[in-house]
């Protein structure tokens, strides 16, 4: 037996489950690149990282994936951000600690974090 | 923590089930465990997502990439390329037709465009085994909110009134009348009982199994809040055990919403009881017609008996029942939820909201689909259905199986709603559509659904037990090259004895098939009878075999695979056919190299 309250803490929780299944064209993509030379350069705790911190907030509309090599293997672990309506941008030598900040920044308040971007280690 | 990225859902609807869809789950499972993934992606079950014909179908999220005709081999793939690499496999991706782009949204294209899914708004959506997920798409919001708020019983009919909804299982009785009849209907002891009938027994018809087995729990809350609106505190869903996966998830549903007290006792700390029972049913056709069902679950044989008095003042056990056809519970949240107005909104002046239609026969996209009222059927067939495969011409369709009646080819610009339907000759019926092409003759399918009736008739009252065969005895007369004018005629005479005398509405529109093929293709039934020919190549008495002496080259092929020897001749001169012998199976045609066998 459920009460009301049990009832509607199970609604909100599973909404943020199956969120994963709304592909609207708003959604904001995160790609973290998983090839081998990502995964060895550390990225599975970075998008574990991106699934907590967007997990946390309570996120809508914001799918994390992978990808392969994104082809700058020296850069790696890379994260690929896709605002709709906006050019792309590449986070590069990512590690967890950093994920927060792109986080809030970017998929909050759509400031771009420059100082991790490709443009600045560059 | 939380840590699912991307969600594969499998549908395990009757169909892709058939085409092993459970084996791929189990696939996907063991290759995610392999990839070290299975914390981080989830393998749904879930209900039909309507492209029956290009199952087993696979929709891996966030992408709503929608993978067609998977086979275990290529879930390694998917899983490694896909799942690993973020690469969509674009070999399986679905696509309306052989030349066309691999499509990467199912809402683009044709098939779902011209649709509207109200009363599959949860197929293919929600895992039906899992009555959490049902309560993440809002599910149960609208008890909650009746049970919270009290709401009186009389407020909930009136928005059903006005909403417009009408039943769903062929009739189009209105619901919100139907509900107020049996809300007003005066119980001595106080028992009243909601029912369900998904004894969906039309041949092609897979409507109701379709919800059942993608959203049992919608189903479940409307009748629950149909026992609240009209006072009642038991229900009974009449299945065919037929339908063991739907009958399977109903069972799973109806305990998971005991074990969240969403059925039983005291429903939500409200007071107020509310418990479901599932009633099996063997299979006859006649138990769809609601006095029989009700007496089927009563425990006795299932036959019909005269109304009225009607269910609503006198229905199970003697109680004023409700009952309602799964497709019309499927709407009933819906409304309750998003109001009358808009579900108002959607149709035509007098049938509003949407129908869900099994597409069958000669059609491209075999499968469900859920279309606004309204909708022309040349925007199924075509646009939806994705026409007639093979380039054959479309020919007729036909709407409420045994109990509807063939929309011609001249008519496929009709919209498709009670009255218009009604109009023409066919009806609504539950949602079978099937598809006819010029290969189809129209007097063997006026046959074949009265050989259905014949064999369902439960021979209660005379002129549906006699009539019906003995109208059948005339079309295989027709068939047989023995028919005569006067015959049609007797036919016609006959259809309306049975229409006007049989007891219930198996008898009653049992000739609908046949008057409304005789009204719309007589040229066929006339070349039948007087020129002893089916113009479609059909009814196998009428047909002729032979070989044409000048293109015969005496290979022996026909003689050696005629399956009665009813060839002869000599090596590499001309064969002949004894047509007495002949049994006009065709396989001496479709193995001649020369093409020296004709049809006529």
């Amino acid at each position: 037996m459920k009460s009301l309250e049990e009832l509607k803490a199970i609604r909100e929780k599973m909404k943020r489950q199956m969120e994963v299944r709304d592909n609207d064209e708003n959604t904001i993509r995160v790609v973290v690149g998983m090839a081998t030379c990502g995964i060895a350069a550390g990225a599975r705790p970075v998008m574990t990282a991106f699934l907590d911190e967007v997990e946390r907030r309570g996120l809508k509309n914001v799918s994390v994936s992978q990808t392969g090599c994104i082809g700058v293997c020296r850069l790696e672990p890379v994260a690929e951000v896709f605002v709709p309506g906006q050019e792309k941008v590449t986070y590069v030598k990512l590690r967890p600690d950093m994920v927060p900040a792109i986080v809030e920044q970017h998929l909050v308040n759509h400031n771009v974090v420059t100082d991790y971007t490709i443009g600045a280690a560059e | 923590m939380n840590h699912i990225r991307s969600h594969i859902m499998v549908c395990t609807g009757t169909g892709c089930t058939s085409s092993d869809s459970p084996r791929l789950i189990s696939a996907f499972e063991e290759e995610l465990l392999r990839a070290g993934m299975e914390q981080e992606v989830r393998v749904v079950k879930t209900g039909c997502f309507g492209l029956c014909a290009m199952g087993p179908i696979v929709m891996v999220f966030p992408e709503g990439a929608c993978y067609t005709q998977v086979k275990l081999e290529d879930v390694p793939e998917i899983v490694s390329e896909h799942i690993v690499k973020g690469r969509i496999v674009t070999r399986l991706l679905h696509k309306e037709d052989a030349g066309a782009d691999a499509v990467t949204s199912l809402a683009e294209t044709n098939f779902y465009k011209n649709q509207m899914r109200i009363a599959l708004r949860n197929c293919g959506v929600i895992n039906p085994e899992s009555i959490d997920e049902y309560i993440g798409v809002d599910g149960y919001t609208a008890l909650e909110r009746i049970l919270t708020e009290q709401t009186p019983p009389q407020e909930i009919i009136d928005c059903i009134k006005k909403s417009g909804l009408r039943g769903r299982g062929g009739a189009g009785f209105s619901t919100g009348m139907k509900w107020q009849f049996t809300y007003d209907a005066k119980s001595d002891d106080g028992v009243k009982f909601v029912a369900c009938n998904a004894d969906e027994g039309d041949p092609g018809a897979f409507m109701d199994r379709s919800v059942l087995e993608g959203d049992p729990f919608s189903v479940i809350e409307a009748m629950t809040i149909a026992g609240y609106a009209i006072g009642a505190h038991q229900g009974y869903i009449y299945i065919r055990a037929e339908y063991p996966i739907a009958v399977k998830r109903l069972e799973i549903a109806i305990g998971q919403a005991k074990d969240y007290g969403l059925l039983g006792k005291d429903i939500l700390g409200s007071g107020f009881d509310f418990d479901l029972e599932l009633r099996l049913g063997a299979g006859a056709f006649v138990c769809g017609e609601e006095t029989a069902l009700m007496t089927s679950i009563e425990g006795h044989r299932g036959e019909p008996r005269p109304r009225p008095p009607f269910p609503a003042n006198k229905g199970l056990f003697a109680k004023p029942t409700l009952l309602n056809n799964v497709e019309t519970y499927a709407n009933i949240t819906w409304i309750l939820n998003n109001g009358w107005e808009k579900f108002a909104a959607i149709g035509t002046e007098k049938s509003k909201g949407t129908k869900v239609f099994a597409l069958g026969g000669k059609i491209t996209n075999t499968g469900l689909v859920e279309i606004p009222m309204g909708t022309t059927l040349r925007t199924i067939v075509y646009d939806i259905g994705g026409g007639c495969p093979n380039g054959k011409k479309f020919k007729a369709a036909q709407t409420g199986g045994p109990s509807g009646g063939c929309i011609p080819e001249s008519l496929i610009d009709t919209p498709i709603d009670y009255d218009s339907l009604t109009a023409i000759g066919s009806m609504m019926g539950s949602g079978g559509l099937i598809v006819m092409d010029e290969d189809n003759c129209m007097v063997d399918i006026a046959k074949f659904f009265l050989e259905f009736c014949v064999d369902e008739s439960c021979g209660k009252c005379t002129p549906c037990r006699i009539g019906t065969k003995r109208l059948l005895d005339l079309l295989t007369k027709i068939t047989d090259g023995n028919g005569t004018l006067e015959d049609l005629d007797t036919i016609e005479e006959l259809c309306y004895h049975l229409k006007d005398s049989s007891l219930c509405a198996l008898g009653q529109s049992a000739p609908n098939p046949v008057l409304s093929t005789l009204k719309y293709f007589k040229d066929e039934y006339i070349a039948h009878v007087v020129e002893k020919r089916c113009p479609a190549g059909v009814c196998k008495k009428l047909l002729k075999y032979e070989i044409v002496a000048d293109k015969c080259k005496g290979c022996t092929l026909c003689a050696r695979n005629c399956p009665v020897g009813a060839i002869s001749g000599v090596v590499k001169g001309p064969h002949f056919i004894d047509t007495e012998k002949c049994i006009k199976c065709g396989l001496c045609q479709s193995n001649c190299r020369f093409g020296a066998i004709v049809k006529h």
